[in-house]
C-alpha cells in the first residue's frame, strides 16, 4: 500500500496536452520545499544545486526540482537523488558540492551524509528503507513530496486528473456519490461525519446554484497536514473539488485559505491557472458538459473561521461569526444556497477512491473507519513530520514506530491530539487505535491531525493554560459561555501556574468545563475545555502539586522553579557567567559559581550552556530554599 | 476576540498625514466592496501598510459600505492593523510544538534586546514584535520569522545573537546599546 496505483496517463484524443514530461529522461535532485525545511534553510540548499550542477557540466543530465513537504521534517533541510531515491538528510550548503561531485558525477553515494537510523546506528541511502517512511501507507499524501507542486505535466505523470476524467465521461453523479458512500469515507477535518452523506444531502437539496467549499483554514497550532498537501499538491485538492462538484451539481467553489500559509495560496493560485488553461477547470470540462469555476479566499486570521457556518460568513465578506444549525450548509451555505463542505483531506482521497474504487479504499482501515489519516507529528518526537497511517493503527505505532519514540531518551508523558479543541493521552493509552471514536472515548478527539509529544519535561498545566489562552483569544465574542466562560477558565489557570492555585481551583475548572462544553453555540467553544478536562483527568496530581506544594513536577512554570548551581559539579569555566543575559550567574575563574535569584529570569541559558550539567532546576519553596543555600557564596 | 496580529506584506509605515487617498479610489472602483470588503481591505492594508481612520473612511465614503461595519471587520480579523508597524517584522512562532519547546523564552529574550513588549513597535518604528499561532514549521520548533528570513531550532541564546546581528547590520548599535542592553 505504500505506493498507491495510479492509472497510467493514456495517450488522448480530446484535445487536452497529455503530459508526460521529459522528467523521466534526466536524473533528478528533488529538494524539499515544504515549510518546516525553508525554515532549516533548503532554498539556499536548492540554489547551491543549481550553482554546482552547473559548475560540474551536469545541467543537462541533472535536473535540480523542488518538491513539497517530504515528510521527516527534523531532517530538514533533505534532498533526493533519483538514482537510488538516495536520500540526503540535514544537509548543509558546504556539503552540496560533495553530493554533486562524488554522487551526481562519479555515481557513489556519498555514505558519509546518508541518514543515519538512530536504532540501529546504521546509514540508510534508500529513502523507501528509511522506518519512518517504511511504516506509513499513504493516500492522501501520495503525491505530496513526489512531484513539484508547481508542475501540472507532473500531476498528470502520476496519473492525475484521471479519476475526475473517469467520473466526470464514465459515471452518474449519483454513482459517484455512492462509490463516496461505500469507501466509508468521513471527514478528516476532525468531526468524522461521513463524507458521502453530505454530499448526498447537498446534492438532493433543491436549488439552481450550489457551491463546494474547501475549508483550508487549518488553524489548530501544531498541525500543518492540511498545508503540505495545499502546498505539495494542490492539483489533489483540485481534482477532489471537481468530481465534489460533478457529483453534487454544484458549478462553483471556493479554496479557502488560512493568512498563515501564503504557499499555499501561490500553488493553489498556480494550479488554478494551469487547470483552467488545460481544460481541467472551466467550461465543457473533458466534453462532458460539466462546468466547473474555482477560486481562492485568503482568510485574514480567525481561528473561528475553521467553523463551517463561521468559514461562509467569512467567505462572504462579513466577521466570521458561527451561527445556529440547522439550516446546515447543504441546505442553506453560501449567500443562502445549497453549500457542500469538506476539508483538504478529505477532498485529497476523493481522486484515489474515485480511481482504485470503494473497495480499496474501505479495505484500508478499521471497521468503523476506512482509510488513512494523516498527521502531524511534532514536540518531543525523533522523526518530526508528515505522517499517514491507515485508521485503527495504534497511537504507539505512530509515535515509537513512524516517530522513533522520545527525543533525548527521555520518557514518554502524553501526546496531545486535535489542538485546543483535543487532549492529551497518557502513557497508559498508548494501545489506543486511531479512530474516531476510539479516541473520543478518551477525552481527545480525532482532530484535523495534529499530534503534539510531550515529555516529562512539559507541564500539563501550562499546556492546558497555553491551549486555554489560545481558544480565549480566538473566541468570536458571540455567544457567553465561550466568551466568558473561557475566560474565567484561563485566569484560574493562570493563577496556579504562577503559583498562586487556590483549594477548589480544580473542582470550580471542571464545573465551568462541563457548561461550556453544554452551552456554547459552536465547536470552537463546546470543545475548548478539553485541554484542560483531559490533563485534570489524567494528570490530576500535578494540578495538586501546583496548588497545594507551589511545585512544578515538570520544573518548567517560571514562577515556581529557581535555577541554581550545584557546587560540587560547577568546574569554574565560566561559560554560564559570560553568556547570562542579567549578570545573575557569576564566580570566580575555576571557583564553584552560584546564582543570583533577585537577577534570574529563567532564560534557561545557562543550563543549556553548561557542559557539566552543574546547573540545576529545582522547584518548590522547601527545595529552592535548600538548594539556595547549598550554592557557592556570591 | 482575535488579538493575535498577522500584518500583510508592505514596504513600511507610512505616516497618516502623508497618506494618498486618491488610491482608494483606484482599489475601490476595482474591488467589490460590498460582496468582497475582506479583499478589499486586504489590497488596501498592502497599498498603505495599515488601515489608519482617514483610509478607512475614505472606503466608506466612496464604497458606500458604513464605516462602523468596514471597523467591525478590521477589528474581529487578526490580519488588520490600525497602527503603522514596524520597518522590519520579527515574528516568533508560539504554536504548540514552539510553545513546548521554549518559544516564550525566544519573546522574552527579543524583548529584552528591542525594549518593545510583545505586539508593540519600537519608538523609532525600525521593529515590530509578534507572535504567530503557528507557521506550520513544527519540526524546527522553535522557529521565528525576521522579514524574509527564517530561523529554527532556536534558543535564546542563538536568538540574542540574531537581533543584535540584525541591529549592527542595519547601523543601529548605538541606539540598541553595542551590547544589546535594549531594555535599559
Amino acid at each position: 500500500m505504500s505506493e498507491p496505483v495510479a492509472p497510467a496517463a493514456e495517450p488522448r484524443d480530446d484535445g487536452v496536452r497529455v503530459a508526460v514530461g521529459d522528467a523521466g529522461s534526466k536524473r533528478r535532485v528533488s529538494v524539499c520545499a515544504g515549510t518546516a525545511c525553508v525554515f532549516a534553510g533548503s532554498m539556499k540548499v536548492r540554489d547551491a544545486f543549481v550553482a554546482e550542477v552547473e559548475a560540474a557540466g551536469l545541467q543537462n543530465e541533472v535536473e535540480v526540482k523542488i518538491i513539497g513537504c517530504h515528510g521527516l521534517c527534523s531532517q530538514g533541510p533533505l534532498a533526493v537523488v533519483s538514482d537510488g531515491e538516495t536520500y540526503y538528510p540535514r544537509l548543509k550548503v558546504k556539503d552540496v558540492s560533495r553530493v554533486v561531485t562524488e554522487h551526481l558525477a562519479g555515481g557513489e553515494p556519498v555514505e558519509k551524509l546518508l541518514y543515519v537510523d538512530p536504532s540501529t546506528g546504521e546509514r540508510v541511502a534508500c529513502a523507501h528503507d528509511i522506518p519512518f517512511y517504511r511504516a506509513q501507507t499513504r493516500i492522501a499524501l501520495r503525491d505530496v513530496g513526489v512531484i513539484d507542486p508547481e508542475s501540472l505535466d507532473e500531476y498528470l505523470a502520476r496519473g492525475g486528473y484521471e479519476a475526475a476524467r473517469k467520473a466526470l465521461t464514465t459515471m452518474e453523479p449519483e454513482a459517484i456519490v455512492e462509490e463516496i458512500l461505500a469507501s466509508g469515507l468521513r471527514g478528516r477535518g476532525g468531526a468524522g461525519f461521513p463524507t458521502g452523506a453530505k454530499w448526498k444531502f447537498a446534492r438532493s437539496s433543491p436549488g439552481d446554484l450550489k457551491y463546494v467549499i474547501c475549508n483550508g483554514d487549518e488553524g489548530d497550532p501544531g498541525a500543518f497536514m492540511d498545508a503540505s498537501i495545499m502546498d505539495g499538491d494542490p492539483h489533489a485538492v483540485l481534482e477532489g473539488m471537481l468530481i465534489a462538484s460533478f457529483a453534487i451539481g454544484a458549478p462553483e467553489g471556493f479554496i479557502y485559505v488560512r493568512a498563515e500559509y501564503p504557499l499555499a495560496v501561490r500553488r493553489l493560485r498556480l494550479a488554478i491557472a494551469a487547470a483552467e488553461e488545460h481544460g481541467y477547470l472551466g467550461d465543457d470540462i473533458f466534453g462532458s458538459g460539466w462546468r466547473f469555476h474555482l477560486k481562492i479566499k485568503e482568510g485574514a486570521g480567525a481561528f473561528v473561521c475553521g467553523e463551517e457556518t463561521a468559514l461562509i460568513a467569512s467567505i462572504e465578506g462579513q466577521r466570521g461569526m458561527p451561527r445556529k444549525r440547522p439550516p446546515f450548509p447543504a441546505v442553506s451555505g453560501l449567500w443562502g444556497k445549497p453549500t457542500n463542505i469538506n476539508n483538504v483531506e478529505t477532498y485529497s482521497n476523493v481522486p484515489w477512491i474515485i480511481a482504485n474504487g470503494a473497495a480499496a479504499y474501505a479495505a484500508v482501515g478499521s471497521d468503523s473507519c476506512k482509510g488513512t489519516k494523516a498527521f502531524s507529528l511534532a514536540g518531543k518526537v525523533v522523526n518530526g513530520g508528515l505522517a499517514e497511517v491507515p485508521m485503527g493503527s495504534t497511537l504507539r505505532h505512530v509515535i515509537f514506530d513512524v516517530g522513533g519514540g522520545i527525543k533525548d531518551g527521555r520518557e514518554f508523558k502524553a501526546v496531545q491530539l486535535g489542538g485546543p479543541s483535543g487532549g492529551c493521552v497518557p502513557a497508559s493509552l498508548l494501545d489506543t487505535p486511531v479512530d474516531y471514536e476510539s479516541l473520543a472515548a478518551t477525552g481527545a478527539i480525532m482532530g484535523s491531525g495534529g499530534m503534539v509529544v510531550a515529555d516529562d519535561s512539559t507541564c500539563m498545566v501550562d499546556l492546558a493554560r497555553y491551549f486555554l489562552q489560545f481558544t480565549q483569544n480566538e473566541s468570536c465574542g458571540k455567544c457567553v459561555p465561550c466568551r466568558l466562560g473561557t475566560k474565567r477558565m484561563l485566569e484560574i489557570l493562570e493563577r496556579i501556574t504562577a503559583g498562586h492555585g487556590r483549594q477548589g481551583d480544580i473542582e470550580t475548572l471542571e464545573a465551568l468545563a462541563v457548561n461550556i462544553k453544554k452551552t456554547s453555540l459552536c465547536g470552537l467553544g463546546q470543545t475548548a475545555p478539553n485541554p484542560v478536562l483531559t490533563t485534570i483527568k489524567y494528570f490530576r496530581e500535578e494540578y495538586e502539586a501546583h496548588i497545594g506544594e507551589h511545585r512544578c513536577p515538570a520544573l518548567s512554570c517560571d514562577a515556581l522553579i529557581a535555577y541554581v548551581v550545584d557546587a560540587e559539579a560547577c568546574t569554574g569555566c565560566m561559560l554560564c557567567a559570560k553568556r547570562c543575559p542579567t549578570a545573575a550567574a557569576r564566580g570566580e575563574k575555576k571557583q564553584a559559581h552560584a546564582i543570583e535569584q533577585g537577577l534570574c529570569i529563567r532564560c534557561d541559558v545557562c543550563r543549556t550552556a553548561c557542559k557539566f550539567d552543574a546547573v540545576k532546576i529545582v522547584s518548590g519553596p522547601e527545595a529552592i530554599a535548600a538548594a539556595v543555600e547549598a550554592q557557592a557564596e556570591l | 476576540m482575535p488579538r493575535r496580529v498577522v500584518r500583510t506584506e508592505q514596504d513600511g509605515p507610512t505616516a497618516a498625514d502623508d497618506l494618498d487617498l486618491s488610491r482608494v479610489a483606484v482599489l475601490v472602483d476595482e474591488g467589490d466592496p460590498r460582496g468582497n470588503l475582506i479583499a478589499l481591505l486586504q489590497r488596501a492594508q498592502g497599498e498603505f501598510g495599515y488601515l489608519p481612520e482617514p483610509v478607512v473612511n475614505e472606503i466608506a465614503r466612496r464604497s458606500g459600505v458604513p464605516a462602523s461595519r468596514i471597523h467591525g471587520i478590521i477589528t474581529f480579523y487578526a490580519q488588520f492593523s490600525t497602527v503603522p508597524s514596524g520597518r522590519h517584522k520579527v515574528c516568533v512562532c508560539h504554536g504548540t510544538a514552539c510553545h513546548v519547546a521554549g518559544a516564550t523564552r525566544i519573546t522574552e529574550a527579543i524583548s529584552q534586546e528591542l525594549g518593545v513588549a510583545d505586539g508593540g513597535t519600537t519608538d523609532d518604528m525600525e521593529f515590530t514584535l509578534d507572535s504567530v499561532a503557528c507557521m506550520g514549521a513544527c519540526s524546527q520548533a522553535p522557529v521565528m520569522r525576521v522579514d524574509e528570513e527564517t530561523y529554527g531550532n532556536l534558543s535564546a541564546d542563538q536568538t540574542r545573537k540574531v537581533v543584535t546581528a540584525l541591529i549592527e547590520e542595519l547601523g543601529l548599535s548605538a541606539a540598541y546599546g553595542a551590547g544589546g542592553d535594549g531594555d535599559e
